[in-house]
């Protein structure tokens, strides 16, 4: 089983060796034509040159959600068969999804000033992107407090997947204020519905925005594998020479 | 409830009522955070009165935060969390009877103040009503996600802040459904019930949620 086999760290790096740079070849070339696909498709007759915002923030908003479903996924994989890359896999996915996450805020209340007047509005949208970022950047700091990465790996696994659960209880309820609060007063997006010429840019900027998901993971999840491996060595090195506190730095936690 | 589980439900009690008197102080705290609000949004009562029911959830939601460190924090550094852990009974049912014994000494006390800070604010007697049935209802399912960032942190020096921040966006669904509960008491523009309901399902997802995850992740911070 392919699966089992990629659980070897080595065996792991090796492989990223190999379809890194394809992978990343194939990225730029995707958001090459992204890119001017996106220029080529015609202005929106309400929204004027500002719909280019859309080719950005639709695909990130997309995609800080797969990487907490990735996330989720990770995490099972951490608890349910402690597989060793599981939690590699999603401490690295975090800071990628924060990111992805932070863009399509950013994008969207850019967007939103010179379409609704204004950077904010309490939107049940906008409102539930803005508690997943705050979940994200939860995570990562549970992941920074705790010393030993395979203790902090299990912790952060079970907000996941406690916040895979919340998720769309969040979603629902958001829903339910906004609704409750100003009922049509924000100007929905999906009021028209979206023309080829403007969907298929779209479409290639959301297979790009995946591919470049796919490099950084990837590059993270490498660089995560070795800085576990040189923080070994270097504890190692630390009990070497110190003898008499061998037993203090296994248990670093402590 | 067996013996074991009522044992450990008196000793929970009497730990966190004697010792400090947290639940005081919690209902102190509550005080505080209400008499804080009209020097921030000026002393009109029509506006109190109007976010008079919002004002007291979110001073209900930092007074459960402020106290959830307690929860399991004294116990693992004597060491009777471990004994706990290793007594062989369900961990998941140990985390809800010390759950219900901590909601008992913080929460109830906040409810029980309910009504009297609601005075301050200009409520009337309708919605201080339905403001005081929606925090019996809902603060116990602050407690129990509470308890899953208090179980996560519970081996950090300090985790006190990184709890808050990874309980809040998890309360959220309780904080909205508690309000417009409220709200919809006084000005309907749905029926009371509604809201009310969704909060009560809140709360039973949160019993069971809460002690699962939480148990979780007590068994992977002691190995």
């Amino acid at each position: 089983m392919a699966f089992w086999d990629y659980a070897n760290p080595t065996r792991f790096l090796r492989l990223v060796q190999i379809v890194l740079p394809w992978l990343v070849g194939l990225c730029v070339i995707t958001f090459a034509v992204g890119l001017y696909m996106s220029f080529q498709a015609p202005e929106d007759y309400q929204q004027g040159q500002t719909i280019r915002i859309m080719y950005i923030h639709v695909p990130a908003a997309w995609l800080c959600m797969m990487c907490y479903t990735v996330m989720s996924l990770s995490s099972i994989g951490t608890l349910v068969w402690k597989h060793p890359l599981a939690d590699v896999s999603a401490k690295s996915a975090a800071p990628i999804g924060a990111a992805f996450t932070f863009m399509a805020l950013l994008t969207g209340s850019l967007w939103g000033k010179p379409m609704w007047g204004t950077y904010w509005v309490w939107d049940a949208r906008l409102t539930s992107v803005l508690v997943l970022l705050i979940m994200y950047l939860g995570l990562m700091t549970l992941w920074r407090t705790m010393d030993d990465p395979i203790k902090a790996g299990k912790a952060a696994a079970v907000l996941t997947l406690v916040g895979a659960l919340n998720l769309p209880i969040i979603k629902f309820s958001v829903d339910w204020w906004n609704t409750l609060h100003q009922p049509a007063s924000v100007v929905r997006l999906d009021g028209p519905t979206i023309h080829p010429d403007q969907l298929w840019p779209l479409l290639v900027m959301a297979i790009a925005f995946t591919l470049l998901f796919l490099v950084l993971h990837l590059m993270a999840m490498r660089n995560e594998i070795l800085r576990r491996r040189v923080r070994a060595l270097r504890m190692r090195a630390a009990s070497a020479s110190h003898p008499g506190t061998a037993a203090a730095t296994a248990q670093p936690a402590e | 409830m067996s013996g074991w589980a009522m044992a450990l439900f008196k000793r929970d009690l009497r730990l966190s009522v004697r010792i400090g008197g947290s639940a005081l102080v919690g209902v102190l705290f509550f005080l505080a955070v209400v008499t804080v609000i009209p020097f921030g949004v000026g002393p009109d009562l029509n506006l109190l009165a109007r976010i008079g029911p919002a004002i007291l959830w979110i001073g209900a939601l930092l007074a459960t935060l402020l106290g959830l460190d307690r929860l399991f924090q004294a116990d693992r550094e004597d060491g009777t969390l471990d004994l706990m852990m290793m007594s062989g009974r369900p961990l998941e049912l140990v985390v809800l009877v010390k759950c219900l014994a901590h909601w008992i000494a913080t929460g109830l006390p906040l409810v029980v103040a309910a009504p009297l800070l609601g005075v301050f604010l200009n409520l009337d007697p309708v919605s201080m009503g339905a403001v005081t049935a929606t925090l019996l209802v809902g603060t116990p399912a602050l407690t129990l996600i509470g308890a899953i960032g208090a179980s996560l942190t519970v081996s950090l020096r300090r985790g006190g802040l990184l709890l808050a921040v990874l309980v809040i966006p998890l309360a959220i669904p309780v904080l909205i459904f508690g309000v417009s509960s409220a709200d919809a008491a006084i000005h309907d523009p749905v029926p009371f019930l509604t809201p009310f309901l969704i909060l009560c399902a809140l709360t039973l997802i949160a019993a069971v949620v809460g002690p699962v995850a939480s148990a979780a992740a007590l068994r992977f911070s002691s190995d």
